[in-house]
């Protein structure tokens, strides 16, 4: 075999993913998949070093990722991803910190940790998987199942109203915040790009279709079907008032990139601070001299 | 494993007046701890206090989290991040951080957990002694597991616990336990301080070969396997989930029982090494006090009234509580007539004392449900029966 033919065969993936990890879990038509392609398609553009990149999920479907990504990656418990990555932040600010979870990881059981990760503005990048439901149980009713939709656990239809993610993020401190349904593949890639440039607390929630529990209980098509009925339903409201973006069962997406500003980081605004009160005597941390 | 000499900056030289929660946090700024992550919960907050009001001055971070689990999982991040790592908590924070402790276990992280004592079960008595939590620091989490737990009976043992609390963190990968209680972190005392070239401290083994061939749970001779910080470029895995020597989840029951038996054995075949109590009067002893804590200190009334009487007492201060020195009790229980263990619980440390002495001597517990320590009297009783 000649050297330019080895090199064609090279998998572009290779440098992003474990691949004596592959295959991966996820169910054909899930889209799981296309948000980590979009996220190493991201990397690659933003040209960071990927040895400075760490990843950290969660548990469940989307709570996989860590476990295929070729980063230093960590697979935590159950809801924990945000106060694990704020604690691999501070103890290595020069890390790039990059969560990867679901929406029953991070916004159900994991929401008070997401409410207050913004809330302090800690300089880490999460991307959210929402697929309306927990899928690694077997389909449950979630903090994000639109109104009258079928789950197992909500046998007769949702009747519990749910989070807005972009609107809950933003009004605890986020500062910058994106949604997109997986099919947007660039426009996730360039969103991921962004926020991987940005400091502060970013949030990009992914709209997916989970083929396997919630399209089939909903009698709602395969994956194809959904991927695309999620994009044809979408609007792109790029600086829309997030208090107008609740999702309705099938109804309008609104999507796009919500927020983007400018804010002191956690690490910043501590190290402002203790400046301001201890003038020399205090030791500065995790700032470059 | 690489042992070195304190780094000054952490380290109060000097002899100070002190409780055993401000000597916890000196402890930690003296063995190298530079993050903390805590939640306030009587009796334990003056350590987080402490440390917040110290660090700057050093060079680190504390962060208050929203909670006890937020707390013990930002340390188990924060640890691979490559620092020493510590929170401290008390009966319902510590019920919090379980499931992650478990956690820390399975990833084997070195960190270190302080568990100043109150009265439970639930809220219980926030602000008056207990010791019922001893065997919730060896079981609480789910599966098999093992841990290190150290119980001090003063401030300067606070102190001198809590730098050991590290170095053995370090050495075995593995979460390492301060169970003092109420009495011992609220107690002020004379606490000295040592230079910093006279305090050894540990730095865990750092795997220093070829980035491609990192094995995160391969163990080495000693059974504790190399460790490496993210960002180092070794692009490594770990999980909560089963895992084998790459970190990678293998959901079979092979390597279940490789990976289990793994945390077990690293402890439990290094626990010789581990194991440290204190002993007195024990040689011609017909009746072994066993205690720790602030238990020890109040049993000590009684020891010598009983000495008095004329019964040949010998005490045993638990310095370890886990690993327990199982061997040692086993041979004391062939010689002497009975144990007396006096805890500020029904029976915990007891029923392993009556467990390892395995038929030979009785263990006659002195439980007491916490609020209060023990009237030394009921001590005294206790062992003048166990005389007889």
């Amino acid at each position: 075999m000649k050297a330019e033919e080895a090199v064609e065969q090279r998998n572009p993936m290779e440098d992003f993913l474990r691949m004596d990890r592959i295959p991966h879990i996820w169910c054909p038509g899930c889209g799981i998949g296309t948000v980590v392609t979009s996220f190493a398609d991201a990397l690659k553009k933003s040209e960071l070093d990927l040895n400075k990149v760490a990843v950290v999920s969660g548990i469940g479907c989307t709570g996989r990722v860590a476990g295929y990504v070729k980063f230093d990656s960590f697979h935590s418990t159950h809801g924990r991803a945000i106060p694990f990555a704020t604690g691999l932040k501070l103890a290595n600010p020069e890390l790039k910190v990059v969560v990867f979870s679901g929406d029953g990881d991070i916004a159900g059981i994991g929401g008070n940790h997401l409410i207050h990760a913004a809330r302090r503005n800690m300089d880490i990048l999460v991307i959210c998987v929402n697929n309306f439901n927990y899928a690694m149980t077997g389909g449950q009713v979630a903090a994000t199942t639109p109104l009258s939709a079928n789950l197992s656990t909500a046998p007769y239809g949702n009747f519990e109203y749910p989070f807005s993610l972009p609107y809950l993020v933003e009004t605890c401190g986020a500062t910058y915040v994106a949604r997109w349904t997986a099919l947007h593949i660039r426009r996730v890639t360039r969103s991921i790009q962004e926020a991987l440039g940005k400091k502060g607390f970013s949030f990009i929630e992914v709209i997916t279709p989970c083929v396997t529990l919630y399209a089939r209980r909903n009698r709602l098509g395969d994956g194809l079907n959904l991927l695309k009925y999620y994009y044809d339903k979408s609007e792109i409201q790029h600086g829309a008032d997030t208090r107008t973006v609740g999702i309705d069962y099938q109804g309008k997406l609104i999507v796009g990139k919500f927020v983007d500003k400018e804010k002191p980081t956690f690490l910043e605004c501590m190290n402002t601070q203790l400046q301001k009160t201890l003038g020399d005597k205090y030791v500065p941390y995790g700032v470059k001299p | 494993m690489r042992k070195l000499k304190a780094d000054p900056k952490g380290v109060l030289t000097g002899a100070h007046y002190l409780d055993g929660d401000f000597a916890i946090a000196e402890g930690a700024l003296a063995a190298g701890c530079r993050f903390f992550a805590g939640y306030p919960i009587t009796p334990s907050t003056e350590t987080a206090e402490r440390f917040a009001e110290r660090i700057p001055f050093v060079g680190g971070v504390f962060i208050q989290m929203e909670d006890e689990i937020a707390s013990i999982t930002a340390l188990i991040g924060a640890a691979w991040g490559g620092q020493k790592t510590m929170t401290v908590t008390s009966g319902p924070g510590f019920s919090l951080m379980m499931e992650n402790i478990g956690l820390a276990a399975m990833m084997e992280t070195p960190l270190v957990i302080a568990n100043v004592q109150r009265g439970g079960p639930s809220t219980g008595l926030p602000t008056l002694v207990g010791q019922a939590d001893m065997l919730q620091v060896k079981f609480g989490s789910h599966g098999d597991y093992e841990i290190i737990a150290l119980s001090p009976d003063s401030p300067q043992e606070c102190f001198d616990l809590t730098v050991k609390a590290f170095n053995l963190a370090e050495t075995y990968r593995v979460p390492v336990f301060i169970m003092t209680d109420e009495c011992v972190g609220h107690m002020h005392e004379k606490v000295v301080i040592p230079p910093a070239d006279q305090i050894e401290v540990v730095e865990r083994k750092w795997y220093q070969g070829p980035k491609d061939k990192y094995l995160p749970y391969k163990p080495d001779k000693d059974l504790v396997p190399f460790m490496v910080k993210a960002g180092d470029g070794y692009r490594f895995h770990t999980t909560g989930l089963t895992h084998d020597e790459r970190g990678y989840p293998m959901i079979n029951a092979e390597v279940q029982d490789w990976c289990v038996r793994h945390l077990v054995d690293k402890i439990n075949k290094n626990a010789h090494k581990i194991i440290e109590y204190q002993e007195e009067e024990i040689d011609n002893a017909e009746v072994v006090v066993v205690s720790f804590g602030i238990t020890s200190r109040v049993a000590v009334k009684a020891v010598q009234e009983a000495r008095k009487a004329g019964i040949k007492v010998g005490t045993l201060r638990l310095i370890t509580v886990w690993p327990f020195p199982e061997a040692r009790i086993k041979e004391l229980a062939k010689k002497v007539k009975a144990f007396v263990v006096p805890e500020l619980n029904l029976g915990q440390v007891r029923r392993e004392v009556e467990r390892c002495a395995f038929g030979s001597a009785p263990a006659i517990g002195v439980p007491h449900c916490g609020g209060w320590v023990h009237d030394p009297d009921d001590i005294l009783k206790a062992i003048k029966e166990a005389a007889r």
